[in-house]
């Protein structure tokens, strides 16, 4: 019987301000316990929040990526609950108006399994609220104690969420994707997941085709694209096998655990908190005007989407390739970067290169493209040698590793230097081929017996003999040519 | 002599540091000799520190020697426990906070101190601020100076008996339901609980955040100017504080009082008053009027409804505010506790008195989920008819002169005028001669 996966992710972001939400201590990752937290972080008793101007300036630009509505008049709200690293007892949160309301996301679902196809998808989005992190309980090193460190207490976070939109581990991981390289896109989180800067929760939940949404469990704290594909596809067999088994899912919240690939419930719904949420009257209602959003607008970068159909448009790009080489923003400028340097004619192989030998090796070698050893000038310059013929593809992957490793600064220097210029020259392939033909005539009679395999092998040959500089395309026409003979 | 200075006005002793008749050192010495001899009969202090007093006093006349001339430099005063006050222990009357001495300066104390004003002590109060008799505190009961065996109000009970007994020629208070006014009523003092957002609540511990208003009490309405001249002001760390030109209180105390409309709202002399407090009022209103001033009858017809709406909304946001005692950082923790649901257990249940914990279960019970919209939603709409009645009789009378009994018998109480963001003063009507 068929099963149909019901998903929706909630997303925590926290914002790339110089000042936490409520207080002006700093936010930067990774200073000694607690000297990032002042009174105010520290809840010390009459202290007072005053919300960070930048923080909200940070939804504003969100709202304004996935083309959500920015509420005019929102509200902070308190959720009460106790926690060590919760210093005030309560968390300043939105809960009924939300500072970001609706909004969508299209992304692209990469292929699966073989035969299948990438498809676009777009996900709709709730809401996204503004509110302050808590800090961290530390269990190691106390010997049976717990040590707080409140320096994280504060930082700002966006927790964005989404309708239950997503269908599969592949569609939530997309989305995830996506959501991350545009936040980052727009410069409002840095995205580092290691640190904890971008973490999602998901909610996840089986039916049978047509029957209303299923009991959903909530995965929580996935703070990395693999686990999240693996905590979900487990998640989503364990409902299915609990279901056909004739037991009812209850409702729970779950932790994925890495090193067993299983999900287990941390708390049930019984014994889910009260919040007592209620607005928080230490904070006025947050009122955004027309101007400011228009102020922000005005700063507003580029957006994916609009490169991509632009992509598409001025370079003649597949929507495949657009959107791939809009993933993030330093692929799109070094892609573009590659195209002004090497003529617009020339894109769709710049796009062939930068998504094809240079992401498999910048991905080797764990770096990021804004750390490429090979600059978008010299990929250019590389590109524009292939498409005057002065190199082949095939050469021009030494070119490539020349530039890679510094052996050359720009792919002419290593042309000339190496001897690598491609051999055009009719009469010397022609030359070349009554010498490969020559010596090897067992090939030359395989062939005319109609072994078509023969063929390929006097090409090696060919190949062989000038160390690959020969045109491939003409040493395939004038041996055809001169076996016909 | 000392008599004098005791009894003096603010603006009497302004000019006595100023003429230097007397030091601010030879002045606070007054009091705190006087502290010294009554308090542990009023208990109206909690906290005194006889050295940084005098220090303070010691660089008040230091700045006057320099040539500054604020008016209430060298002037000492009390403050109500509640008031974070750097290097003093501040407990807010309760043993939840029995150890911790303040890091910082509340907005009011730093102002004061700018404006050379020297601390004699830590008032008591009730607990959290939380009653109405001053009886709730940690710290023992406050006695009325007036009588020994009455209460003296609350929750500001120890500024009030304080300056009551002449321990002080000002203190400051803090008023959420009542706690200024009341207070100042039972003690013959003049109180004000200024409008909301005029005094920042930067550094003074929450109760009820969306009512809590510090404000001045002293022997005149003259007094309480002067000190909420120097307690107001905009605070960019309190987000509800008002930013507006800084105003001077004292402007309009010389104005005749002819033409001015006095409203009376009627519901507030309804059943329950006693023979004594209807009569010191009439005869209050019989000089108004023989001052020129009109009286009107308004109505506020909600008014019943105030104190069920206050007692929804203040244990409310209380329950939140003071989650923030729970023994990890600062204050009192248990001694012993088997783990973390224990420690906050026993540590809240130890810390807290018997009122904290009541309101707290209640505002945690208003706040519940199934019983939020019947609670607090309801009690937050019943706040603003409230508002708007205030607003219409306001049509009828004189802004801010709307007179009203504080308490309605006399001591032990019970509040009106709650749950308004308006300002409210209290003036002895009931009270003459001085106790000691």
């Amino acid at each position: 019987m068929q099963w149909e996966i019901v998903i929706g992710l909630e997303t925590h972001a926290q914002l790339q301000t110089q000042s936490k939400i409520f207080s002006g201590a700093p936010t930067a990752f990774g200073a000694a316990p607690n000297a990032q937290a002042c009174a105010v972080d520290l809840a010390l008793p009459g202290v007072l929040p005053v919300l960070n101007r930048a923080a909200v300036a940070c939804a504003i630009r969100f709202g304004l990526a996935v083309n959500a509505a920015i509420a005019p008049r929102s509200v902070f709200a308190r959720k009460n609950y106790f926690y060590p690293d919760l210093p005030k007892g309560y968390q300043i949160s939105q809960f009924e108006l939300p500072v970001v309301k609706g909004g969508e996301l299209t992304l692209l679902v990469a292929a699966g399994k073989p035969g299948e196809l990438a498809y676009e998808k777009t996900v709709h989005l709730t809401r996204a609220h503004l509110e302050e992190d808590a800090g961290k309980s530390l269990h190691e090193d106390f010997h049976g104690k717990t040590g707080i460190d409140l320096n994280r207490a504060g930082t700002p976070l966006l927790e964005i969420v989404t309708e239950p939109d997503m269908c599969s581990a592949a569609e939530a991981v997309a989305y995830a994707k996506a959501l991350h390289a545009l936040v980052q896109w727009i410069g409002i989180c840095d995205g580092n997941m290691q640190e904890g800067s971008f973490r999602c929760d998901a909610n996840v939940s089986v039916r049978r085709p047509g029957a209303p949404l299923g009991t959903r469990r909530e995965i929580k704290n996935l703070n990395s694209f693999r686990f999240m594909q693996q905590a979900i596809d487990y998640e989503v067999q364990w409902q299915i096998n609990e279901i056909e088994d004739g037991r009812a899912i209850q409702q729970a919240t779950v932790l994925f655990d890495p090193a067993t690939g299983t999900t287990r419930a941390m708390r049930s719904k019984e014994d889910a908190q009260d919040y007592r949420y209620f607005p928080d009257p230490d904070l006025l209602p947050l009122e955004i005007s027309p101007a400011w959003i228009d102020q922000v607008k005005a700063s507003m970068p580029e957006l994916p989407g609009e490169m991509k159909v632009r992509f598409e448009r001025d370079y003649g790009l597949s929507a495949y390739d657009a959107t791939t080489l809009t993933a993030s923003r330093e692929t799109a400028s070094y892609f573009e970067e590659c195209v002004a340097a090497a003529g617009k004619s020339r894109a769709k192989l710049c796009a062939n290169w930068v998504m094809g030998e240079l992401a498999a090796r910048l991905n080797e070698a764990d770096l990021g493209i804004a750390a490429s050893p090979v600059s978008s000038r010299q990929l250019a310059g590389m590109v524009s040698r292939i498409a005057d013929n002065t190199i082949s593809g095939k050469i021009a992957k030494d070119v490539f590793d020349a530039l890679w490793n510094k052996a050359g600064h720009d792919a002419d220097s290593i042309i000339e230097a190496q001897g690598l210029r491609q051999i055009t020259d009719t009469g010397a392939i022609e030359k070349l081929i009554d010498e490969v033909l020559a010596a090897n005539p067992k090939s030359v009679e395989e062939f005319h017996a109609g072994k078509e395999k023969a063929f390929n092998a006097l090409v090696g040959q060919a190949m062989k003999a000038t160390k690959g500089k020969a045109n491939p395309q003409q040493v395939n026409e004038l041996l055809r040519k001169k076996l016909a003979e | 002599m000392t008599r004098a200075y005791i009894e003096s006005s603010l603006k009497d002793l302004a000019a006595a540091l100023a003429t230097k008749t007397i030091s601010s050192v030879e002045l606070t010495t007054l009091f705190l000799d006087r502290i010294e001899r009554l308090n542990p009969v009023l208990n109206a202090f909690i906290t005194l520190d006889r050295e940084q007093t005098l220090a303070m006093a010691r660089a008040a006349d230091a700045r006057r020697a320099a040539g500054e001339t604020a008016p209430l430099l060298g002037i000492p005063l009390a403050h109500k426990d509640i008031y974070c006050t750097l290097g003093w222990l501040t407990t807010c009357g309760s043993k939840m906070l029995s150890n911790f001495v303040s890091p910082y300066d509340a907005h009011v104390v730093e102002q004061l101190k700018r404006a050379g004003m020297v601390t004699l002590g830590k008032c008591n109060m009730d607990e959290f601020a939380m009653g109405s008799s001053n009886e709730s505190s940690y710290y023992g009961p406050v006695k009325n100076p007036w009588d020994i065996r009455r209460i003296p109000g609350g929750s500001s009970g120890g500024s009030a008996a304080a300056v009551a007994a002449r321990l002080a020629p000002v203190a400051t208070g803090t008023d959420t339901g009542g706690s200024i006014r009341q207070p100042a009523a039972m003690c013959g003092l003049t109180g004000i609980k200024p409008t909301y957002g005029i005094v920042s609540r930067c550094g003074m511990i929450a109760f009820a955040s969306s009512l809590d208003q510090g404000g001045p009490m002293a022997k005149s309405a003259q007094d309480c100017a002067l000190l909420l001249n120097a307690m107001a002001g905009f605070d960019s760390r309190d987000s509800t504080s008002l930013d507006r030109p800084a105003e001077d209180y004292t402007r309009d105390l010389a104005q005749p009082l002819a033409g001015l409309r006095i409203g009376l709202p009627k519901e507030f002399f309804a059943a329950g008053m006693s023979d004594d407090v209807r009569a010191a009022i009439d005869a209050a209103l019989a000089e108004y009027r023989k001052l020129g001033a009109k009286v009107v009858d308004i109505s506020l017809p909600n008014s019943g409804l105030s104190v069920p709406a206050y007692y929804v909304i203040a244990p409310a946001e209380a329950s939140s505010n003071l989650s923030r005692f729970d023994g990890v950082r600062y204050g009192y923790r248990a001694p012993d506790y088997n783990d973390l649901a224990d420690m906050y257990c026993k540590t809240r249940a130890q810390g807290f008195g018997a009122e904290v914990k009541r309101r707290i279960l209640i505002g945690t019970y208003v706040l519940s989920h199934g019983y939020y919209d019947a609670y607090y939603l309801q009690a937050q709409k019943i706040r603003r008819l409230i508002a708007d009645d205030f607003r219409e009789a306001f049509q009828h009378c004189d802004v801010s002169r709307c007179i009203c009994p504080t308490s309605t018998p006399f001591p032990p109480a019970s509040q009106a005028c709650r749950a308004c963001p308006f300002p409210a003063a209290s003036a002895p009507a009931t009270c003459r001669s001085a106790c000691n």
